[in-house]
């Protein structure tokens, strides 16, 4: 009866994975042309997806490059982005508990939709663990698969801003950003965050504004304390 | 360089997923570093998507940019897909260029 039940609930899950793995590769889809019209080839921008594999890091990396904001500023942005998969990786060690190369593969597959996954099916832990892997697994195989599909119908087409790539690259960005813009600490991060970024434009490299606003998030998460007392979950 | 930057960028987002499973679980239980953690993405994304509409180079500019960001806020609102978002932006971009309303 119990692991009919536990089959039951695995199915249940393994659907659920598979509708999120499916969303994610249409993200790829756009990440993968985004980063050919940015100027990488297509080779780079399917290994961003093979090793970074972590989606707002890789539209980051991509769009300061194509703003000409310079490589160091692009790889400490998607490192600043990426730091939240460490906190991830924090809560999911007690539930996962690997050792070795599996170690090695969980940390890779720790990305935010695995991380939820995996915290939305906390009983029994048997199942939780399923959550993370078959999630991971999924996104990882239609991730990489969107973004080879993505960057090659990009090159066949060509020039970025007459298909209006640039816009759709903010476009990506705020679509990552919109689902944590729930309560109004987060909101007044955001907002401020621009505001510094764009006062900045002027005065900074490319690349240099977007790592100040980082300012804005530490100032908040030190002094916000009184505001909004829950932390933003994964 | 591009490969060196794509390369270090990559180990340094695997070494940061790694090395939540090797520290101790006390490391994040304080929380304001948890918070910072939590914004942090806010803001660079908030950042990136303001810089990647208004700035060329360190020029500030209205351009097709900001009609298509319209337009995707306007789609998120209505809770459209991911992908729709992005094609709606980028629709309305290169619409507005092709007419000749906007650069």
């Amino acid at each position: 009866m119990e692991s009919e039940a536990q089959g039951t609930g695995r199915r249940a899950i393994h659907a659920k994975a598979l509708s999120i793995a499916v969303a994610t590769g249409a993200y790829a889809l756009s990440f993968g042309a985004i980063s050919v019209s940015t100027g990488l080839d297509v080779w780079q921008t399917q290994a961003l997806s093979l090793l970074m594999f972590t989606g707002a890091s890789q539209f980051a990396f991509v769009g300061i490059v194509g703003a000409g904001g310079g490589l160091v500023a692009a790889v400490l942005t998607a490192w600043l982005l990426g730091a939240r998969n460490s906190m991830y990786a924090v809560g999911l060690n007690p539930i996962l508990r690997p050792r070795g190369v599996r170690r090695l593969v969980a940390a890779q597959t720790t990305i935010d939709e695995s991380t939820a996954m995996a915290l939305a099916h906390p009983e029994p832990v048997s199942n939780s663990r399923y959550a993370f892997w078959i999630t991971g697994a999924w996104i990882y195989l239609l991730w990489n698969a969107g973004t080879l599909v993505g960057a090659l119908s990009a090159k066949a087409i060509g020039d970025p801003s007459t298909l209006g790539l640039d816009a759709a690259t903010a476009a990506a960005l705020l679509a990552l950003l919109w689902p944590r813009l729930v309560e109004r600490q987060v909101w007044a991060v955001a907002l401020a965050a621009a505001g510094v970024a764009i006062v900045l434009t002027p005065v900074l490299q490319p690349g240099l504004p977007v790592l100040a606003a980082a300012m804005v998030a530490l100032l908040a998460g030190m002094l916000g304390g009184r505001i909004g007392g829950r932390n933003t979950s994964p | 360089m591009m490969w060196a930057a794509v390369l270090v960028a990559s180990l340094g987002c695997f070494l940061e997923k790694y090395l939540g499973y090797l520290v101790p679980p006390a490391v994040l239980e304080n929380r304001r570093t948890r918070r910072v953690f939590g914004l942090m993405p806010v803001a660079l994304l908030s950042a990136l998507v303001a810089v990647q509409t208004f700035a060329t180079g360190m020029a500030l500019e209205l351009d097709a940019r900001a009609a298509g960001l319209g337009m995707a806020i306007v789609a998120l609102m209505l809770r459209a897909p991911f992908l729709a978002v992005v094609i709606l932006a980028g629709v309305t971009a290169a619409g507005l260029r092709a007419l000749g309303w906007a650069s």
